[in-house]
């Protein structure tokens, strides 16, 4: 209908520009607590008996959970951002910060130390502008998740972020998609479903955990239902935890994984690499 | 019996819940006077008290009228009842649901074949009796309830097994049509991938970290089932919430539903191909959802609400320029939507969901709204500040996806309304009151959720932590009815047919 064309173009441009410019969205967004152990006094674990998927955990000198020593343990990837921790400590060690939860290769390196200034995230900050133009398919799949991942899955291509500028696109076939992006605990319904997918896609293939829950289970790890998320059914090469990540910083975790592709296959080992299903 | 007279009244639920008594041998019998009266059924669940192995069964009544709601309490002999469903047709998922997971068969129940956990699936016992931790065990296998084709053209009739990863971003299910050329013969849907167990995990958590829970059962309508969780720990422990909280709550509801109802404007043109339409509505989805991020810190409204008020303020300073260049760039939208004419021919007489199937059915929210029913949780059992509030219930006699999607086009405007009046009139004050129910204590919350009604009911064990927690979700209940709009209908409709109802499946599967 001719109104509608009129109303498009005299609507005018609503995309965002970012990773150009400084306007990404999330204006007091709240994201992943921020933990300063040297503020950490009395070891009174409130923030560990308010923390509900057990991201924060009291640690004796072994690394065994042991309430009686007072060493915290923050481990991002289980974080659902529910922002309890600020809230129940009593010296400041945990406070609200605007981080987005952002992408990293290695699981461990979403432990509290290397989190936010990870060599990943200091890497990517200089680089970013360099990957524009390599294009990128991608299969989702949701393994049971709350529906909030997909919620900012679908709003990736609505015209503000307009994920087709940076050449990215969903595609309805693993046949034809470069990255499987999952979000959810793993059902054990759809586990298979989740298995077949990746299995008929083509090499290079990569896999992206998106959410808490496909990092590591979230707030439903180890249910009945329920797996730990990716780890253990295939292999994953960005972790993307938050609950739910905002568009910007799927975005992000997006162009990260794109910077790597080149070097996955010059590497010429992936078909040994990869195939840990 | 008398089904006027209620036996005990708990005092959890001070008027406007009764709690009745009622022996497994009269069950169907007060059932049939109940809905010869007009009234519905809302829901049924069991439980198991002092973690013993015994049920208790309850049934949620809705009675016509401003009656209280009742619930009916019933202790199944020998782990058996009377199904009510051949009575009360919605009932027989409930019924499905508590045979798998906690362990009550029900008599002459029309469709026992389960559920929730999907053919193949073998749970060591059913999940919710109390006891050491359940162990799952599946081997997929093909499901029993799809008809058999036969006859001389039963050659022709396709069978399409779609899903349960499905194109585009969307929710894992798997749709089963069995089709002849563009008619859908039969159709199935398979809705339970995504059981995650989420009733089970309530177990043991302390009740003010539930609520971090309730916020992901179906994060689209994360503020409703916060709201509906706290509520139903606020009537356990008896606490009135400050009026201040009670306002700032309603504006976080109507803000969920504003961007829900967005998005579903926005994927509904989707479905019809109307480009610059879906472009416009999911902007306008997106600038809400900016908007809540800078007044609450989370675009989906997350982490707030608490047992007793909010954990703390929301800023809302530019929150009405906000919602005036959202209702600035909405007005003209919708207007167009209602004259563009190759959209609205998608939509009318598409889905026709007749009032009496939709009550009998159980459909709610715009839904039953659509169909003539004139049921609202916001204006029935008025929570939150919704009874100070002036209110306004939008429904349709239209029965067909436009009907559904113009219920929810009045709410938007609605919603903006309310947002704006509780802007004016916030009074000062408290946020939050001191909420610590007791042990052995339980209480009923509700909501009408973006999707319709929700209902938790929360029961507290003998050391004050989470014994059982139910939800009853709308998608729950809307599910149940699509497929009868579906059966008869034609391939190139369903897509449309489906966004109409705009359904998720996490709210569902749990």
């Amino acid at each position: 209908m001719p109104f509608w064309s009129w109303y498009g173009l005299n609507s005018g441009k609503a995309s965002m520009r970012w990773p150009k410019g400084e306007e990404d969205g999330q204006e007091r967004l709240l994201g992943m607590p921020r933990f300063e152990p040297a503020k950490c006094k009395d070891g009174c674990q409130r923030c560990a008996e308010a923390c509900l998927p057990a991201a924060i955990r009291v640690l004796d000198a072994a690394g065994r959970v042991d309430a009686s020593i007072p060493r915290v343990e923050v481990d991002y990837g289980r974080c659902v951002v529910c922002q309890m921790c600020v809230e129940v400590c009593p010296t400041g060690a945990f406070s609200a910060s605007q981080d987005w939860a952002f992408g990293v290769r290695h699981r461990e390196d979403l432990l509290w130390r290397d989190a936010v200034n990870s060599p990943d995230a200091q890497e990517l900050r200089g680089e970013i502008r360099r990957v524009f133009g390599r294009s990128l398919h991608i299969r989702h799949v949701d393994s049971g998740s709350c529906n909030g991942c997909e919620s900012e899955l679908q709003a990736l291509n609505n015209p503000y972020y307009n994920l087709h500028r940076l050449g990215i696109f969903f595609t309805a076939s693993p046949r034809f998609a470069d990255l499987l992006l999952v979000t959810g605990p793993v059902t054990y319904a759809l586990r298979g479903p989740l298995l077949e997918a990746y299995g008929a896609m083509a090499e290079p293939r990569f896999v992206m955990a998106v959410g808490t829950c496909a990092v590591s289970g979230g707030v439903v790890a180890g249910s009945y239902s329920c797996g730990q998320g990716l780890d253990g059914v295939i292999p994953v090469d960005v972790y993307l935890p938050g609950c739910p990540p905002n568009p910007t910083a799927i975005i992000h975790a997006l162009l990260m994984l794109l910077q790597r592709m080149p070097q996955r296959v010059k590497r010429g080992q992936l078909a040994a690499g990869v195939d840990h299903a | 019996m008398s089904t006027a007279e209620p036996k005990t009244r708990s005092p959890a639920f001070p008027g406007r819940i009764s709690l009745t008594d009622v022996e497994p041998g009269e069950l169907r019998a007060a059932c049939q006077n109940a809905l010869a009266t007009g009234a519905r059924m809302q829901m049924a669940y069991a439980w198991f008290p002092d973690r013993s192995s015994q049920p208790e069964v309850r049934y949620l009544l809705h009675w016509r009228g401003r009656h209280p709601l009742q619930l009916w309490r019933t202790r199944p002999q020998a782990d058996s009842l009377p199904s009510l469903a051949p009575l009360a047709p919605l009932l027989s998922w409930y019924e499905r649901e508590i045979t798998e997971l906690c362990g009550v068969t029900f008599q002459d129940q029309p469709q026992p074949d389960p559920l929730v956990l999907l053919p193949g699936a073998r749970a060591t016992r059913p999940p919710l009796i109390p006891g050491p931790p359940v162990s799952l065990e599946y081997t997929p296998a093909a499901h029993s309830g799809l008809p058999e084709m036969t006859g001389p053209a039963s050659g022709d009739v396709q069978w399409l097994p779609f899903g349960p990863i499905r194109a585009d971003v969307l929710e894992s299910a798997q749709f089963d049509f069995f089709y002849l050329g563009e008619a859908i013969l039969h159709y199935h849907p398979q809705l339970f991938f995504k059981h995650r167990g989420m009733e089970k995990r309530f177990e043991g958590v302390r009740p003010e970290l539930g609520v971090v829970l309730a916020e992901r059962v179906s994060a689209v309508g994360g503020v409703a089932h916060a709201l509906a969780y706290c509520q139903a720990l606020e009537a356990a422990a008896r606490c009135t919430v400050p009026p201040r909280a009670a306002y700032l709550r309603v504006l976080l509801a109507e803000l969920e539903r504003l961007y829900n109802h967005l998005h579903y404007l926005g994927h509904l043109c989707h479905t019809t191909t109307l480009k610059v339409g879906e472009a416009q509505g999911k902007y306008l989805e997106e600038l809400a959802k900016q908007m809540n991020a800078r007044a609450t810190g989370s675009r989906l409204l997350r982490s707030l609400l608490t047992p007793g008020g909010l954990r703390r303020e929301p800023s809302l300073a530019g929150l009405t320029q906000a919602l005036e260049q959202i209702e600035r760039e909405y007005l003209p939208y919708a207007a167009m939507l209602e004259a563009s004419t190759t959209h609205l021919d998608r939509l009318i007489t598409t889905g026709h969901l007749s009032p009496q199937l939709a009550f009998d059915q159980g459909a709610t929210g715009p839904i039953e709204r659509a169909s003539g029913l004139d049921r609202d949780l916001r204006r029935d059992y008025p929570y939150a500040a919704y009874g100070e509030l002036p209110f306004e219930l939008v429904s349709s006699e239209g029965c067909d996806a436009h009907a559904r999607a113009q219920v929810r086009m009045a709410e938007i405007t609605r919603s903006i309304e309310l947002i704006r009046c509780i802007e004016r009139e916030l009074p000062a004050g408290a946020i939050r009151a001191p909420c610590e129910p007791q042990a052995r204590t339980e209480g009923l919350g509700w909501a009408e959720s973006p999707r319709g009604s929700l209902y938790y009911a929360v029961h507290l064990n003998d050391i004050g932590t989470l014994a059982r927690v139910k939800i009853k979700s709308p998608s729950f209940s809307n599910w149940r009815v699509f497929p009868f709009t579906v059966h008869d209908s034609n391939m190139m409709d369903y897509a449309i047919n489906e966004a109409s109802f705009g359904l998720t499946i996490a709210g569902c599967a749990r």
